[in-house]
């Protein structure tokens, strides 16, 4: 069992005419110092579902098991003590205006009873490590977005969590400062070996962190792999929507329009990513290759690619070429039958 | 000469008390408000609904009837319903409600996801009262007592014309009953640089406290 194990965990808003199920019989399980991902569009219900994670909002029902505990079982008073192995950063900082850094970054150790020697000693340590020593005084609006994120990352780091919620962390931010958090957060699950839940619509972000991802559509999980596997095979509809978002930026019918043959997606693991199997089955097979799109992703695991290839027809060589590219360890997924769509 | 001083001191008075006694209150009721509305942190909508209305029904009636209504209360706290101590009964009275509402506002100008990020920080929601809530709501806080301040010292000079003396009693006198513009406009330019001075110090004191924008290096 996992640092965090959650069990058909539902929440309802009451609609004007229907319920909105935000989180809908959704359960998962993050190990100890893995980076897990909850990605979706927005609307999936991400957000909702972070906050029953540390019960900011009562599920309606389900179970948040939390270092051996149910949470949602708990009195506030438990709550309370929990929420502070539980760092949360948030998509606009949620800082506090009219504290300054230092304020902010202590105000988790002065909730937990602190003297004030402790309380200097551990900002000190962390707005170091965070690189913000000489902003200690500082306020809030004097920081750029990445400096404001970064002071949230160190007071949810205040109290030693074990756990660190990240609900869109870096979607505010310019490329530049999220680059800056993302390696940020790294740099804590490396140091510190705390286990991460990372939501996100940014599959640039999934893809520079996460270990494991599940995929969110309407409130439920839909998909649930290793990033690796998610990019090679991408099963569910919702979860090649993401990927395509970041992949492939050309629609399915534009394909189909452009090829008269099928259309595969082949997916390449890290060992067969620099092998040259393209031109391997063109030449074994004797047969026209005509390369639709293509990109390689450097995910924690290794780099992994894609290519969306079209057959010059449907032949008895085609269908040798893609049973070589499968016993060499290339993932196939017919995307087309060529003029019909199969996404 | 004399009659300005006294009559300067009393407004103050009735002012500066009614002031306080209506902060001390409203300010209370107002974060009630904002914790026991439905979409608070300690949702209670019978009893916000209660208060709701109390709060619009005391705030639809004119000063001057409410005044005449609570004269029976001024006399149970004071001993008497006229006077300048028994007039910071009814201004007080007044003032609650509106002080209650403006700080209600105030208070829900702090953003929801900084209430988040105290609570997720291990707070009770009494700790994120005066840890947060009020501490960030400080400057919308200060403008609403400003504003409040303004508004008795207006109910205070119609006070003052129906027996709690003060700078309108004088108005009054001077200048309705004895037709001397001289000493109105006196009391009028006093009444106006009380004003201005409250107006002015309430908005230095306010913008001392906002850290919404960057401040000036020093």
């Amino acid at each position: 069992m996992g640092i965090l194990t959650v069990k058909n965990l539902s929440k309802s808003f009451p609609l004007e005419e229907t319920t909105l199920k935000a989180v809908d019989e959704v359960s998962f399980s993050v190990k100890e110092g893995e980076i897990y991902g909850l990605i979706g569009l927005s609307g999936a219900g991400k957000s909702t579902l972070v906050r029953c994670l540390n019960l900011l909002m009562r599920p309606d029902g389900g179970e948040v098991w939390f270092d051996g505990i149910d949470l949602v079982k708990q009195p506030e008073e438990v709550l309370r003590e929990k929420r502070r192995e539980m760092g949360i950063i948030f998509q606009h900082f949620n800082l506090f205006m009219r504290k300054t850094v230092f304020d902010n970054v202590g105000y988790p150790l002065r909730l937990a009873g602190r003297n004030k020697q402790e309380i200097k000693a551990r900002v000190d340590e962390l707005l170091d490590y965070i690189g913000l020593t000489s902003h200690a005084a500082s306020y809030p609006a004097e920081l750029s977005g990445g400096q404001k994120q970064r002071v949230a990352i160190a007071r949810a780091l205040a109290l030693n969590p074990r756990l660190l919620l990240s609900d869109e962390a870096t979607s505010a931010l310019d490329p530049v400062n999220t680059e800056l958090v993302i390696s940020m957060l790294r740099r804590v699950v490396e140091d510190l070996g705390i286990a991460v839940v990372l939501i996100t619509h940014q599959m640039e972000v999934a893809k520079a962190l996460c270990d494991r991802v599940a995929v969110m559509e309407d409130g439920k999980i839909v998909e649930e792999n290793t990033m690796e596997a998610l990019f090679l095979q991408p099963k569910e509809p919702a979860t090649r929507k993401i990927v395509r978002g970041f992949d492939e930026d050309i629609p399915l019918d534009h394909f189909a329009a452009l090829a008269a043959g099928p259309v595969y997606r082949l997916g390449f693991r890290t060992d067969t990513v620099m092998r040259p199997l393209i031109s391997d089955i063109s030449r074994r097979f004797d047969i026209g290759v005509n390369i639709l799109a293509g990109n390689i992703n450097a995910l924690v695991s290794g780099d992994v690619g894609y290519l969306v290839v079209s057959f010059d027809a449907e032949s008895e060589a085609a269908s040798s070429a893609i049973r070589f590219l499968q016993e060499s360890g290339v993932e196939i997924l017919k995307l087309t039958n060529g003029g019909d769509i199969h996404a | 000469m004399h009659d300005f001083l006294k009559a300067t001191g009393e407004t103050l008075l009735m002012v500066g008390a009614s002031s306080l006694f209506s902060v001390l209150v409203g300010l209370p009721l107002g974060v009630l408000l904002v914790l026991t509305r439905p979409e608070g942190l300690l949702p209670k909508p019978p009893f916000y609904r209660v208060i709701d209305v109390i709060i619009n029904v005391l705030r639809s009636l004119p000063f001057i009837i409410l005044m005449i209504v609570v004269f029976p209360l001024s006399r149970l706290l004071i001993g008497r319903a006229t006077g300048t101590v028994a007039t910071i009964v009814p201004l007080a009275v007044a003032a609650i409600p509106f002080v209650a509402r403006i700080m209600e506002q105030s208070l829900l100008e702090v953003d929801g996801g900084v209430l988040d990020a105290g609570l997720a920080c291990g707070a009770r929601v009494g700790q994120l009262v005066f840890t947060v809530l009020i501490p960030e709501a400080l400057p919308a806080l200060v403008n609403g007592v400003t504003i409040t301040v303004i508004n008795i010292v207006g109910n205070s000079a119609l006070a003052g014309a129906i027996g709690g003396g003060g700078l309108g009693d004088l108005a009054v006198r001077y200048g309705l009953y004895r037709r001397d513009p001289v000493k109105l406009l006196v009391a009028v330019v006093i009444t106006i640089i009380l004003v201005q001075l409250v107006q002015f110090g309430g908005r230095a004191l306010e913008n001392s406290l906002r850290r919404d924008a960057p401040q000036a290096s020093l």
